[in-house]
């Protein structure tokens, strides 16, 4: 596929990065010269220096045959009037912006076919507040992440010794909670993936991926280890953007108190917020932490634009005595040095974001991505269509299916009902499969094997 | 000397609009075929008129842009030179009515107070109880503000005058481009509502008569009333209940009435913190009070109290000052707790007296402020009200504002006691004046009224009007050596 990215920043060069390896030719347009620079070093693709909101700087970067347009510059004007210019002029059949002003995001009339022609408008920082907010909601969980509208969700938790499965066989959990529909989909261990079969034996350590329908999923966390006491106290270190988004969705339900270093945006944080205190100071100095009672906080999060601040707040946090801790580290060799170590989840908000472009840029009707252990693997959640003639996959049990190996069917969902991908359940049109791939060589595929033949049409 | 005749000058056009309210009476006397209060009425609008015209014409070379200083300096002397006109027809009327009870008269007229000084309100020739009226009715939303939205003021800088004379401690907030506009619209609603006010009045059992100066003053809350034993005369709960709606419309922000209207929307009231504070502090009040009056063994029966407590609270927490009962026999308690209400409950710009519910709500935020600095001391708390952050300048405006605000009532109690009221008179007496309230307790209570009071006494309470209506520091201002300095 050819697509025409707008914006070398943090998100379009994580774009960029992923679908240069599934093989499709991308083009990135910013107006700064060394950062495009730089990401040709790294990657296989052609840049190009200029505004991205002037048509004869889209006409070189070739907009005329592109399949997907990407507008994700710093400004939300400039990708509104990028996908406006694609679709009158250059007729390109997908427009993706990054929208973040919740002025914009409120009137979705503004991106229909009379205005400025946006198919999907994503905003990041919108997508990390929610991914955190989850965490926030089960702390127990190193993951959480949604499908079907939130119907399924797909969590990651650590196995610990005290949690009733741990040195059991997995058959066990469903003995021991008949009533509760779940299914273990990838067990991680020592980084190394383990198959899951009924007889697999879970361990202190290990990494388990299950899924379950969103109410069920506290009664399975408890099989896997002990439940710590619900989250009340949080405190935040940074009120940028991703800082202020997660304190306005916290601060109803939660104790929130936020640090930001710079007394300006204190002021302005503390004028847009209602209930959230709002502390000037450093996050990486211990005697605010302190005189701020860190030891009674249950989940803090340093989310400033700086890796090594974060990293280090963190782990004053940690030693301070807060149960959990959460980073935002930007720097993949930082979130692999960091992962599992004091710090309890490293966040990088690109991997946690490029999900739901991907969505967009793969065959087939693929509703939701979601990228896990950090891009090596991947939960997708694809539509079905067609019937047993013209589809691979529809009207068929699941034992039936060939797919490839590592991959496995996690859920269905079903109009409102949570399905667990048992060996005999038949899939019908129009149900969404949630398929689990282990390994990110096996995409292609998972992607052939759901879409319907040409035979079709 | 420029200064002064700049002043003059807009005065004078000041005094020939405010001639333009005798017509009101006039026309009282015509449907009544009161010949003598005609003549005196045309007299006290022709001397008005042409005082205001030879003042005009005179200075007219003088004629130039307002300042910030001539805007207070004009203020003030509109607001004490209306009254003054205003007591023609008292003394002509009235026999033996010294000039100093007809300034009290007028001016706790104008400045919304209601106190009164005259007896045989009864027998008073309906033109003049018309008269007394309207100039609570006037005083109360501004009638420099009521100028500004006629005259487009022939190129004076009107912005400052309405500033001047507006209450609250946040007045930059303009409605609509033009201040000409936010005046007229705001003059709008406040008439509207004052209609409406007339014909409920009429409705629930008023003549015309009264139904109109009711009206009056109690948009206006000031409180005067066509009866010696006021809203009591009537003994109709129907009557009470819309007098106190009534009430409660006007104590909330008028601005806040236009932008409902405007957005044909009741949440516009919800958004307005200042108003949800105070009815909220008003009705707690009142079911308060009943309570505590019921338990006493005032009233044997609850809803007799609550009947008596709400009205009675209403009208002095609005700084009106009606009474239907005479509450000062009431325990002490509840009297003081309704002349406290008086200074705080009112919004900033409704036609309410006293330190105004923003600057309490601001008051109060800033105590809290101050908590929670002492328990993180890192912290960036701005204050906020209604989710609005109010800048620290007004938060040290409002706190100095409060202390000329005790300062005030401290000296005027102290010159009463001087002048050998007793205390609990002295005290209240100064407080219902500043608070543009009306009666106090002791010999100036409900029951009696301001007439036992000496000369220097009255003309302690004219000032405390005054000064209470005017928000303090457009008055005092004029009393600093800054002011004067070139």
């Amino acid at each position: 596929m050819k697509i025409l990215i707008l914006g070398a920043g943090q998100v379009g060069s994580t774009v960029a990065e992923s679908l240069v390896s599934e093989a499709n030719d991308i083009t990135v347009v910013d107006c700064d010269g060394e950062k495009l620079h730089q990401l040709q070093d790294r990657l296989d693709l052609r840049t190009l220096t200029g505004n991205a909101a002037h048509p004869s700087i889209l006409e070189q970067a070739g907009i005329i045959d592109a399949d997907i347009l990407l507008a994700v510059t710093q400004s939300d004007e400039v990708n509104m009037l990028a996908c406006k210019l694609a679709a009158s002029l250059y007729n390109t059949p997908t427009r993706i912006a990054r929208i973040r002003a919740t002025d914009f995001l409120e009137r979705p009339e503004l991106f229909n076919k009379d205005n400025f022609c946006v198919d999907f408008s994503i905003c990041p920082e919108q997508i990390l507040t929610e991914y955190i907010t989850k965490l926030i909601e089960f702390p127990e969980a190193l993951q959480v992440l949604e499908f079907a509208d939130g119907k399924a969700l797909l969590v990651a938790v650590r196995a610990f010794e005290g949690g009733p499965l741990v040195g059991k066989p997995l058959r066990y959990l469903h003995t021991h909670m008949p009533q509760i529909e779940t299914r273990v989909a990838a067990i991680f261990r020592k980084n190394s993936s383990i198959i899951p079969e009924g007889d697999t034996v879970v361990q202190d350590g290990d990494e388990i991926f299950f899924i379950a329908a969103a109410d069920n999923i506290r009664s399975v966390l408890k099989e896997i280890r002990r439940m710590d006491k619900p989250c009340k106290r949080v405190m935040i270190v940074g009120g940028g953007n991703i800082g202020q988004r997660l304190s306005k969705a916290l601060e109803n339900d939660y104790q929130v108190k936020l640090i930001e270093y710079s007394k300006k945006s204190c002021e302005r944080l503390a004028g847009e917020l209602s209930s959230t205190l709002v502390l000037n100071g450093d996050g990486t100095d211990e005697k605010l932490l302190l005189q701020e009672h860190i030891a009674e906080v249950d989940v803090f999060c340093a989310l400033t634009n700086d890796d090594e601040n974060n990293i280090m707040s963190a782990l004053l946090a940690k030693q301070g005595g807060a149960r959990k801790v959460i980073a935002l580290i930007n720097r993949n060799a930082y979130v692999d040095l960091v992962q599992g170590g004091k710090i309890d989840i490293a966040l990088s908000p690109a991997h946690v974001t490029i999900g739901s472009l991907l969505a967009y840029v793969r065959q087939g009707d693929v509703a939701v991505v979601h990228s896990l252990r950090r891009g090596a693997a991947e939960a997708l959640e694809l539509v079905v269509h067609g019937d047993r003639h013209s589809s691979r996959v529809v009207g068929r049990r699941i034992d039936e299916i060939n797919l490839p190996k590592g991959a496995t069917i996690g859920a269905i969902v079903r109009g409102d009902e949570v399905l667990m991908g048992h060996r005999d359940t038949v899939i019908e049109a129009e149900d969404h499969v949630i398929v689990f791939v282990i390994n990110k060589q096996m995409l292609k595929k998972v992607e052939q094997l759901f879409q319907v033949n040409i035979g079709f049409f | 000397m420029g200064r002064a005749l700049t002043v003059i000058h807009a005065l004078g056009l000041m005094l020939v609009v405010f001639s333009g309210a005798y017509v009101l009476p006039v026309i009282t006397s015509l449907i009544y075929g009161d010949n003598t209060m005609l003549l005196d009425f045309l007299l006290a609008m022709v001397w008005t008129l042409a005082a205001g015209a030879l003042m005009w014409v005179a200075t007219r070379s003088y004629k130039s842009e307002l300042s910030i200083r001539h805007g207070y300096l004009l203020v003030v002397a509109m607001w004490t030179a209306m009254p003054a006109f205003a007591t023609i027809p008292l003394l002509m009327m009235i026999p033996g009515l010294s000039f100093t009870d007809a300034y009290f008269e007028t001016m706790s007229g104008m400045t919304t107070t209601g106190a009164t000084v005259l007896t045989g309100l009864d027998s008073l020739p309906p033109a003049i109880n018309i008269w007394r009226h309207e100039l609570n009715w006037l005083g109360g939303l501004g009638i420099i503000v009521l100028a500004v939205a006629i005259l487009p003021l022939l190129g004076i800088g009107g912005r400052q005058l309405f500033k001047a004379e507006t209450p609250g401690p946040m007045k930059d907030a303009a409605l609509t481009p033009r201040i000409a506009d936010t005046a007229r619209n705001l003059w709008a609603v406040y008439l509207s509502i004052t209609l409406v006010c007339i014909v409920s009045l009429k409705w629930a059992g008023m003549n015309w008569l009264d139904a109109v100066c009711h009206a009056f003053s109690a948009m206006g809350l000031g409180g005067f009333s066509t009866h010696d034993a006021s809203i009591g005369y009537f003994n109709s709960p129907l009557i009470e209940f819309v007098m106190i709606v009534f009430m409660l419309f006007a104590v909330i922000n008028f601005a806040t009435h236009f932008l409902a209207w405007r957005g044909k929307s009741l949440r516009v009231y919800l958004r307005d913190a200042e108003a949800v504070a105070s009815l909220g502090l008003i009705l707690s009040s009142c079911v308060g009070i009943a309570f505590f009056l019921w338990w006493q063994g005032v009233y044997t029966d609850f809803w007799t109290a609550l009947r008596h407590a709400s009205f009675n609270l209403v009208s002095i927490a609005t700084s009106s000052g009606y009474a239907s009962v005479d509450y000062a026999q009431w325990p002490i308690f509840a009297p003081l707790w309704m002349m406290f209400l008086t200074a705080i409950a009112a919004s900033s710009g409704s036609t309410g007296g006293g330190i105004k519910m923003i600057r309490t709500l601001v008051l109060l935020k800033q105590a809290g402020r101050e908590f929670v600095k002492l328990l993180h001391p890192a912290v960036v708390n701005p204050m906020k009200i209604g989710g609005q952050v109010i800048s620290n300048s007004i938060v040290f405006s409002v706190l100095g504002f409060i202390f000329l605000y005790f300062m005030t009532i401290v000296t005027l109690t102290f010159l009463l006691l001087m002048s050998g009221l007793d205390f609990i008179s002295a005290f209240t007496a100064v407080l219902a004046s500043v608070n543009n309230c009306g009666p106090g307790l002791g010999i100036v209570g409900p029951s009696s009224n301001y007439q036992g009071l000496t000369d220097f006494q009255t003309w302690v309470c004219t000032l405390g009007m005054l000064i209470g209506r005017l928000e303090i520091f457009t008055v005092l201002i004029l009393f600093t050596p800054h002011f004067w300095r070139r």
